[in-house]
């Protein structure tokens, strides 16, 4: 019997209609837990670097992490895997919502897509019953809409539903994958899951999931909720109001656009709008909001209410969360009445939040500074929100200069020449990044931005505060109950981290202190990633009630694995490197990790060399980025190693660390 | 005339206001009911369900009560602020005209206990869970009347007579007695 996981995965082979039960290696769970550590091996070992995204060999996994469907408040997230058009590289965007628990329940841990399917279908399964159905009478259709559309004839209202809307259909780059009120969008996922005909994975499942040791684990879930509880009840001090509690940053319930419109950048991520924010406007956006806004909504068997639905006269309803509340507002120049019309068009549209906005700004940047002519623009109306309506319409549709923004502002840029890639300048490893430009270049954030894989600075961030308290009484309150800390190291850091003088950015943190800092933040969200937790309760918010003390037991517990403090940092350790295998043999390297060059004011060359040669070294990665033999030994990744070593990526000789390097252990 | 007696009135308070749909309340009530308790769960062995229509927003978790052995004749609607519900939304019972509160596996009626067991819990699990404050346990003592009821058996032994005559049922006893009829319980 197999705890916490079923043991079972779906194949799907779209090209054939084919459909297999296929049981899983449980050692295999040791190393790799699930979600994304399973995902990125299976990605290794099935998924050659000269396939193609839109290849039929390209593989589109969905997979429940670890816990999911446990009793373990917040672990619902579905970790979608695949190789991404938009970076080329391994994509693993993830959602919340229900869908990961119901698959569990339907006896699955993970679904696994190959091929294409001749004709648009959708994966309906229910229990052991799992079936490939059409989905034509879907085509275009709302990804809101279909998720609906397939309850109804299925006559399943429990079902849960994940679909593309008319982006994903046309492979749109930053397409989503979107689920009630949770979506998966970093990476063109929805793009691939087009690609592949697949409309929607529908699921219902009537099963158990088990517990290994029950009474154990019960009792690590009443703490969890115990101190959930004290959490929601004590917000941090001397931090913003949505960093200062759990879940989420709180932006559906708290009126926090002051803030993010004064310090996030407007239009392309061009504009900083310090003076923009007034009495008039507070009133007004505070109206629309409290007007529109009719529930806070949570995902499964979660109390942080991080999501709400949203009902706009004249419009349907949809479900929204976090900050793209703001985004399309702030592309737009406009008020927040407009960007939560349009997000409802985009979420049935199925575009990521975040991309789609400045993608549309760039267009119409482009427009003005004559890039685009008239002709190529042929059609815009003159209204400035009309403007992204259409240019909106356009690209999820691929027609006209839609077509050519539909694959992102890296790849449209190279497309349109004439200089637009100065335009697409707010990209990471091809892809767009939250619209921030700021003024002292931070250290511990040079390294999230070069070295992050998930290309999202959210997914790396948390735990450590953004910025050093004023005081030291601030930071001594601050330490006192900050029992998350890895290692005691991690307190006096921030004890002697001032705002300004010898102890400030860039030169404090040190170099070695920001390797510290910033391996153990990825580390959490890895761990979180394997497991199925939502960041929101472990690795993004300051003391989470997930960490890495109590982690383990709740893995012990769960799923009868032997896992201690160190075992779940190897294993950890272990995926993450593997996901930079994947993006190493299909060829990032070192050039492709830097942050936006205007991302800083104040940059220091030397420093941000130092910085990554050194946090390399820590990892054990080359001065290249590529993991080294010993480092990749060490985590019992051999395969890795022969394979760099067949294809020319490391020689035996150049892989070795240097002489005395401070590798982590 | 009945004795006047003091009785405890467990009672859990439903705020579909507060409820953020979240479906803790199913996982944890299927958890505790396992076999043995907490070894698994599963929603649909849940006896509290949310019926949940997040585009409409109606969110209104509902406990299992009785088995109807029978679906309603007609099913009216309600409207409560502008929402129209069914009023299957608010009915207790597991009966034939939906798939809720029936085991999977045998389909055999679910119904709330509470969570009783020993040691007794301070509150059902499913408030313990809600921290939303959905639902709410109240305990309120109510003073009732208890009346001198038939019992099962004499319920029983009363349509007997109505049906046959007393005299029959008599006769049908006594034969019953001496041929030593098998007790329940003895095997």
């Amino acid at each position: 019997m197999r705890y916490a996981e079923t043991g079972f995965n779906l194949e799907i082979d779209l090209s054939r209609g084919n459909i297999e039960k296929v049981q899983t290696d449980p050692r295999l769970t040791e190393l790799y837990l699930g979600g994304l550590g399973t995902n990125a091996k299976m990605l290794w070992d099935r998924v050659p670097p000269d396939v193609e995204p839109f290849s039929p060999e390209n593989l589109l996994i969905f997979s429940a992490g670890l816990l999911c469907g446990t009793p373990a408040t917040g672990c619902n997230r579905t970790i979608v895997s695949t190789i991404s058009p938009q970076t080329l590289l391994m994509a693993f965007s993830m959602m919340g919502g229900f869908w990961a628990p119901e698959l569990k329940y339907a006896g699955y841990d993970k679904v696994i897509l190959r091929g294409k399917s001749p004709d648009l279908v959708y994966l309906w399964i229910h229990n052991d019953k799992v079936e490939l159905r059409d989905a034509s009478h879907l085509r275009g259709k709302g990804a809101g809409e279909t998720a609906e559309l397939i309850r109804k004839e299925l006559k399943e209202p429990q079902a849960q539903v994940a679909a593309i809307g008319m982006a994903g259909e046309n492979r749109v780059y930053f397409a989503s994958i979107e689920q009630g009120r949770s979506s998966a969008s970093r990476g063109g996922i929805g793009a691939v899951m087009g690609d592949k005909g697949l409309k929607a994975i529908a699921v219902r499942g009537t099963k158990d999931v088990n517990l290994a040791r029950p009474a154990e684990f019960m009792e690590l879930c009443s703490e969890v909720l115990k101190y959930i509880k004290y959490r929601n009840e004590n917000p941090i001090p001397g931090v913003m109001p949505i960093l200062a509690g759990l879940g989420s940053p709180q932006e559906m319930a708290v009126h926090d656009e002051k803030w993010h419109t004064e310090n996030f950048m407007w239009g392309n991520s061009r504009l900083r709008r310090k003076d923009f924010w007034n009495k008039d406007i507070a009133q007004n956006w505070a109206e629309t909001l409290d007007k529109m806004r009719t529930r806070l909504i949570s995902c499964y068997n979660c109390p942080m209410k991080c999501g709400a639905t949203i009902s706009a006269p004249g419009i349907p309803t949809y479900m929204m969360k976090c900050f793209s509340k703001l985004t399309y507002t702030m592309a737009a120049m406009s008020d927040l009445e407009f960007g939560l019309r349009i997000a409802q068009q985009a979420t049935e549209y199925g575009v990521d939040g975040f991309s789609a906005p400045q993608v549309m700004a760039f267009g119409l940047e482009l427009h003005e500074a004559g890039i685009l002519t008239d002709q190529d623009m042929a059609g815009l109306p003159t209204g400035n929100e009309e403007k992204f309506y259409w240019l909106l319409d356009r690209i999820v549709r691929r027609e006209g200069i839609g077509d050519v923004l539909a694959n992102g502002t890296y790849w449209a840029a190279k497309q349109i020449g004439k200089g637009a890639d100065a335009f697409a300048h707010n990209n990471i490893k091809k892809h767009e990044q939250l619209p921030l430009k700021l003024s002292m270049l931070n250290p511990i954030y040079f390294l999230m931005y070069a070295t992050g894989e998930k290309i999202n600075i959210t997914q790396i961030e948390g735990q450590f505060p953004q910025a050093p308290f004023v005081t030291r009484e601030e930071r001594e309150e601050f330490v006192k109950d900050w029992f998350q800390v890895p290692d005691e190291k991690f307190k006096q850091y921030l004890l002697d981290w001032e705002p300004r003088g010898e102890k400030s950015m860039p030169f404090y943190p040190t170099v070695q202190m920001c390797c510290d800092i910033v391996d153990w933040q990825e580390k959490m969200h890895y761990i979180d990633d394997g497991l199925g937790m939502c960041a929101g309760l472990s690795s993004f918010p300051l003391k989470p009630p997930y960490h890495i003390h109590n982690y383990p037991k709740f893995i012990s517990a769960g799923a009868g694995i032997d896992m201690d403090e160190a075992r779940l940092t190897q294993a950890a350790k272990r995926y993450r490197t593997l996901v930079r295998a994947i993006n190493i043999r299909r060829g990032m390297r070192r050039k492709d990790e830097k942050p936006p060059e205007n991302h800083w004011k104040k940059r220091f060359p030397e420093l941000e060399k130092e910085l990554l040669d050194t946090y390399y070294k820590f990892k054990g990665w080359n001065n290249d980025g590529i993991p080294t033999q010993e480092s990749l030994h060490e985590l019992g990744l051999d395969y890795v190693s022969e394979d760099f070593v067949k294809r020319g990526i490391l020689t035996e000789q150049a892989g070795e660390l240097p002489q005395g390097a401070p590798a982590e252990r | 005339m009945g004795e006047k007696k003091k009785k405890i009135i467990k009672t859990i308070k439903v705020d579909v206001d507060k409820c953020n749909g979240c479906r803790a309340c199913e996982m944890i009530c299927s958890a505790f009911h396992s076999v043995p308790k907490y070894s698994g769960n599963n929603p649909a062995r849940s006896r509290i369900r949310v019926i949940r229509e997040p585009l409409k927003d109606i969110y209104v978790p509902v406990y299992a009560g009785e088995n109807a052995k029978a679906e309603c004749m007609g099913r009216d609607k309600y409207v409560i602020d502008g929402k129209e519900y069914d009023e299957c939304a608010f009915c207790r019972a597991s009966c034939p005209s939906r798939d809720i509160f029936k085991e999977p596996d045998s389909g055999l009626p679910l119904k709330c206990d509470m969570c009783e067991s020993d040691p007794t819990l301070e509150k059902p699990l499913c408030v313990q869970w809600c921290l939303v404050d959905a639902l709410t346990y109240e305990e309120r003592e109510e003073e009732v009347e208890e009346e001198v009821k038939l019992d099962d058996v004499e319920t029983g032994l009363d349509s007997l007579v109505a049906k046959h005559g007393l005299q029959k049922v008599l006769d049908t006893f006594a034969r019953m007695s001496q041929k030593g009829v098998e007790q329940p319980g003895e095997k």
